[in-house]
């Protein structure tokens, strides 16, 4: 994992107590665990969103939840980044771990965690400054400033993002903002990566863009895979089927609580689902 | 266009025309109400300008004697002169220490309305900055009289020194004489300018897409990073706009300055020094002029100066906003 060679040791606790977790792994990727989540339930107020999601992602692999809308998946992905702090009423019940460490504990510093942890959203959301400030904008606050430094990290991350190539002449004098939609997704994907992330979440990145942009986000996330751990949300069941290792499958209970129904290998997911209501789901979809 | 009317009526569509005479009547009255607007502004201001050039036409005064210290413009006065120096910077001074107070509260308080305040404690403050505007100038005179002009005096009439341990006094001001003064002038209209500045730039920063405070912060930054280095620089057009307008406001206000600022035709010297300001000398002074003397036609120029002030802040605005989409 080059990009996170300057990582000597990730310490999100102030304080410092480390719970070993021991989970049962499935298919792909390493055997190493990235993330683990227990029991969590997730509430907007008095309404639960998502109810009881046990499950685990391997290191370097991609998950993909999926599920009809409303079923509280981009509501569980916000856990693993704790952006659900940011939503007032939002409250996350169990226990999320990344690598180990429990980080929904309220001593675990949410800057370190995000850094850890980067988000890629549905709407590409380029800041208003040049592609250079763009993706040099999260290794600044973290107190980088050496100008050959950033030159260099700005590159490799446009590079890792594909985008490279397409932005190198005008880097900053060109505004994030000018560029195409699916241009400006592989920024945003940059800008991530700037950060030196372990874990990348991805909510619906592609639903914005046209086929071609899809696609290349899609090569992206394959080539990604091998450094990173990714969790993508996406309501495209080719997407999922081509891109992911693990499928996790949510729908919502009657009471229109999400939950998770299935996970495992996408392969069978898609071929061989367990449960009756993930087989209508993606026959319905996906036939 | 009457030809396509009859080809509707040829070929029965009827629908068209009467469509056409419901725009019309709607339509001539915004046009010529704009017209109108437009023929007396344009009057308006051809004749403020021909007005203040008079000075220079007419009564043969100099453009170097514009910009001299002295004014005595009575024509009984043995060394008549007209010299406005005293008054533009009268006017620049007062308002210029005025943003400087104003800018970094007002901007401080957009900030927390937008960013930290709970909605119930914006539900307070709008209002009551709606509130503020509403209060007229003669209060604000007024209290700066009978509160601030003394307080003043009392604290500071011994001046004010700032003395650093090696440097020395590195600055130092005389003693209020009466309180009426430059100070007074400025914290007065700083109080008056808050509203402005506070609700544009607030404004400015409720336009910046909540997407782009969601994406920094997901990237790993504090809540304060996000607002010095994501939400300033996104809503910097806006917020200069809001100094701007505070700006014009400021050096526009002529009765509360007038009442505190002491009125002295001389050049600013020290903050603790009574000043004059070209809105609060031309109240002053016009009751007392004659139409068509020298006297009066300074007053004019004096107007013709302001607004040239304000026409340039009007286009200062639009270049700023220019910027901002061309960005
Ligand atoms: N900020 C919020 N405040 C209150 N309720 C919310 C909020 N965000 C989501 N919800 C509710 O939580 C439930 C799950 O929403 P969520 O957005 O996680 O679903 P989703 O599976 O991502 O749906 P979609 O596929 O449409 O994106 C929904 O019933 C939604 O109404
Ligand atoms: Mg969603």
């Amino acid at each position: 994992m080059p990009t996170t060679a300057t990582y000597t040791e990730p310490v999100l606790r102030r304080i410092d107590v480390t719970a070993p977790l021991v989970a049962d792994g499935s298919a792909a990727g390493s055997d190493q665990i990235k993330i683990a989540t227990e029991h969590v339930s997730i509430k907007y107020g008095e309404k639960v969103a998502v109810k009881d999601v046990t499950l685990t992602v391997q290191a370097r692999s991609i998950l993909a939840l999926i599920g009809p809308s409303g079923s509280g998946k981009s509501t569980f992905l916000r856990c693993f980044n704790r952006m659900n702090d940011l939503i007032p009423g939002a409250k996350v019940q169990g226990q999320v771990c990344l690598d180990g460490e429990n980080v929904t504990d309220q001593d675990v510093s949410v800057v370190e965690l995000r850094r850890r942890v980067g988000m890629v959203f549905q709407r590409p959301n380029p800041f208003p400054m040049s592609i250079y400030e763009n993706v040099a904008y999260g290794p600044r606050r973290r107190g980088m400033n050496g100008r050959r430094q950033l030159d260099e990290l700005v590159e490799t991350s446009l590079k890792r993002a594909a985008l490279w190539d397409e932005v190198k002449d005008d880097l900053r004098r060109k505004s994030g903002l000018a560029l195409s939609g699916g241009q400006q997704q592989r920024l945003c994907i940059a800008r991530v990566l700037a950060t030196e992330p372990e874990v990348i979440l991805m909510d619906e990145p592609a639903s914005a863009l046209d086929p071609v942009s899809t696609l290349r986000i899609e090569e992206l996330m394959r080539e990604l895979r091998e450094a990173y751990t990714i969790v993508i949300v996406t309501h495209n069941m080719q997407q999922a089927a081509r891109v992911s290792d693990v499928t996790a499958f949510f729908t919502m209970a009657d009471d229109r609580a999400g939950y998770l129904v299935e996970v495992g290998p996408t392969g069978r997911i898609f071929t061989r689902p367990t449960e009756r209501l993930t087989e209508d789901y993606i026959s319905g979809r996906f036939g | 266009m009457a030809q396509l009317t009859n080809t509707y009526r040829a070929t029965g569509l009827r629908a068209a025309p009467s469509l056409r005479q419901r725009i019309d009547l709607p339509r001539r009255v915004v046009f010529g109400a704009a017209a109108s607007m437009i023929f007396i502004v344009v009057l308006l201001l051809a004749f403020i300008t021909w007005q203040g050039l008079q000075l220079f036409i007419k009564d043969g005064v100099s453009i170097g004697q514009i910009l001299s210290p002295t004014w005595q413009p009575d024509s009984t006065s043995p060394n008549l002169s007209f010299g406005l120096l005293p008054f533009i910077a009268g006017t620049v001074y007062v308002t210029a220490l005025a943003l400087l107070i104003s800018t970094p509260v007002s901007v401080g308080l957009a900030l927390f309305l937008s960013e930290v305040a709970p909605g119930w404690a914006r539900a307070i403050v709008q209002p009551a900055l709606e509130i503020f505007v509403g209060i007229p100038s003669v209060v604000w005179g007024w209290l700066g009289i009978t509160i601030l002009v003394p307080f003043l005096s009392h604290t500071f009439h011994g001046g004010m020194v700032l003395s650093l341990p090696i440097a020395g006094d590195v600055f130092r001001v005389p003693g209020f004489l009466t309180g009426f003064s430059w100070l007074a002038g400025s914290l007065v209209l700083s109080i008056m300018i808050v509203p402005t500045i506070t609700s544009v730039s607030y404004d400015a920063f409720r336009a910046v897409p909540q997407e782009l405070r969601t994406g920094s912060l997901a990237l790993g930054t504090t809540r304060w990073q996000t607002i010095r280095h994501l939400l300033i620089p996104s809503a910097l057009t806006g917020v200069l706009t809001a100094i701007v307008l505070g700006m014009t406001r400021a050096a526009g206000e002529a009765l509360a300055v007038q009442m505190v600022i002491g009125n002295s035709p001389s050049m600013p010297a020290a903050i603790t020094q009574p000043v004059t300001t070209l809105t609060s000398q031309i109240t002053l002074d016009m009751g007392n002029t004659v139409f068509g003397e020298p006297w009066q036609d300074a007053l004019w120029t004096m107007s013709l100066v302001l607004l040239v002030i304000s026409i340039s802040s009007v286009v200062l605005v639009r270049v700023i906003n220019k910027r901002r989409m061309g960005a």
